[in-house]
């Protein structure tokens, strides 16, 4: 069973139908902790503001049941602002903490260029990671955000995207993964990612 | 680097599409989520749904119809068309849309613009500017489609409507909607030299060429248009080719597929 973690934020529908079509036979939109712990994997979405995201999520006790799930080694899949979430904090929400399972924090993208940084744009794998296997070199994803990660351990990035600079679009370790963009919404290359993720993760 | 987009936009009255579609392959071409998915394998980067139905159902279609969509959809979708309250657009995102537009709703009551953005982030909030051109030079906000004035300066409401929390701006040239005569440059460039959000620019595309004229003269990050798609006049994998060979970034159809 691939847990989503229903916390009241983020385009659960989207997502449920796109890792239905990524050939996941068990997904449950949950906010049990007995459902996370039991996990064959979790997906953490998010979007909007990085310090209502956070406090949603410890106002529902998740924090610590997705904190529990890492250390028990249980694939962890973070999208967009779920992905920012496993870091220390966000300029956005300074008093607000992430999840804290990544040291760094989340900075407003600058440059001149436009925010959000929204629409397709093309990811330069820098490190091999499982679960993008599939995913050639200078693909297109969708983005769209105003801030993004930016990793104390720069080998814990595994792609980046050019705007106004190099921009973190995607950070990993082994069993873990967040995407700055949005697989569930990036056409046939974002499924072909969540469909690694399933396989990587069935049960 | 970032790609321009384009972004086909579709009518629908009560869950059906309006105009007629050259998909005669379609078993049903009122269908916006057969539609859809065609525009989708094309190479659209994104869709646009305006509900032009004034109607008291309007709140229960409008919300079936997202949901249908985001079911088949794997590309980004807004949907607009007289949505006037937060609770109402956050049904709407909460069924799988990804954006909202709204337009005549936030020029009557401007805190509808921070009140999305503040539910679903700014992201999700897009405003929907119909401008027309004034004697003078300028350009004003029109409201009922192009029916009525409202005094407000197009270029000041943007910026207005991004410091209340627009993530986006949807432009479109009444002047120009409906014409084939390109898309009102000036208008656009003025609007996306003020903002640093990006601007999709809609109304009066006719050809692949006033997409190239679109990208290479002005800042916009996107080009909307509705019939040159439906009657098949110009096809979004074309189009894209046409935009590519002129330099234009562009995410190629062929990923689409």
């Amino acid at each position: 069973m691939i847990a989503m973690v229903d916390y009241g934020v983020g385009n659960l529908a989207s997502l449920y139908a796109a890792l239905r079509r990524a050939g996941a036979e068990d997904v449950r939109i949950t906010r049990s902790h007995v459902d996370i712990l039991a996990a064959n994997a979790v997906v953490l979405p998010g979007v909007g503001r990085f310090g209502h995201c956070a406090s949603e999520l410890r106002r529902l006790g998740l924090d610590v049941m997705l904190r529990a799930a890492h250390d028990r080694g249980i694939p962890l899949l973070g999208l967009c602002v779920g992905m920012q979430l496993f870091f220390d904090d966000s300029e956005e929400d300074p008093g607000t903490p992430g999840l804290g399972l990544c040291r760094g924090r989340v900075r407003r993208l600058s440059g001149d260029v436009r925010v959000p940084h929204t629409g397709w744009n093309q990811v330069r794998i820098v490190r091999p990671h499982p679960w993008l296997a599939g995913v050639r070199d200078e693909a297109y994803f969708y983005f769209v955000h105003s801030y993004s990660v930016d990793p104390i351990d720069e080998r814990a990035i595994v792609a980046t995207v050019e705007h106004g600079g190099a921009v973190t679009a995607a950070v990993g370790s082994p069993g873990t993964l967040g995407l700055q963009f949005h697989p569930e919404k990036s056409g046939a290359m974002g499924i072909s990612v969540l469909r690694s993720f399933v396989r990587a993760t069935a049960g | 680097m970032l790609s321009k987009r384009v972004i086909p936009c579709l009518d629908v009255e009560h869950g059906r599409v309006v105009k007629g579609t050259r998909f005669v392959d379609l078993r049903d071409a009122g269908d916006p989520v057969a539609l859809a998915s065609r525009y989708d394998r094309e190479g659209a980067d994104e869709l646009v749904f305006l509900d032009i139905a004034a109607s008291v159902k309007r709140r229960r279609t409008v919300v079936d119809l997202a949901r249908r969509v985001a079911e088949s959809l794997s590309i980004p979708f807004c949907v607009g068309g007289g949505i006037g309250s937060v609770d109402l657009a956050a049904a709407i995102l909460r069924a799988g849309a990804d954006k909202i537009a709204i337009n005549t709703a936030a020029v009557r009551r401007p805190a509808l613009i921070g009140e999305i953005a503040g539910r679903a982030g700014s992201q999700a909030a897009v405003l929907a500017i119909d401008a027309k051109k004034r004697s003078d030079g300028g350009y004003e906000v029109v409201v009922e489609g192009g029916r009525t004035s409202t005094g407000l300066d197009a270029i000041e409401w943007a910026r207005r409507g991004v410091a209340a929390g627009a993530g986006e701006i949807l432009l479109t040239s009444i002047d120009r909607d409906g014409t084939r005569d390109g898309f009102d440059l000036e208008l656009t460039a003025r609007v996306a030299d003020a903002v640093r959000v990006p601007v999709i620019a809609s109304g009066g595309a006719g050809s692949a060429s006033d997409f190239v004229e679109l990208f290479t003269t002005t800042g916009s990050d996107a080009g909307l248009a509705a019939s040159i798609f439906h009657s098949g006049e110009v096809v979004v994998s074309d189009l894209k080719r046409a935009l590519a060979g002129r330099g234009v970034r562009v995410r190629p159809s062929a990923e689409a597929a």
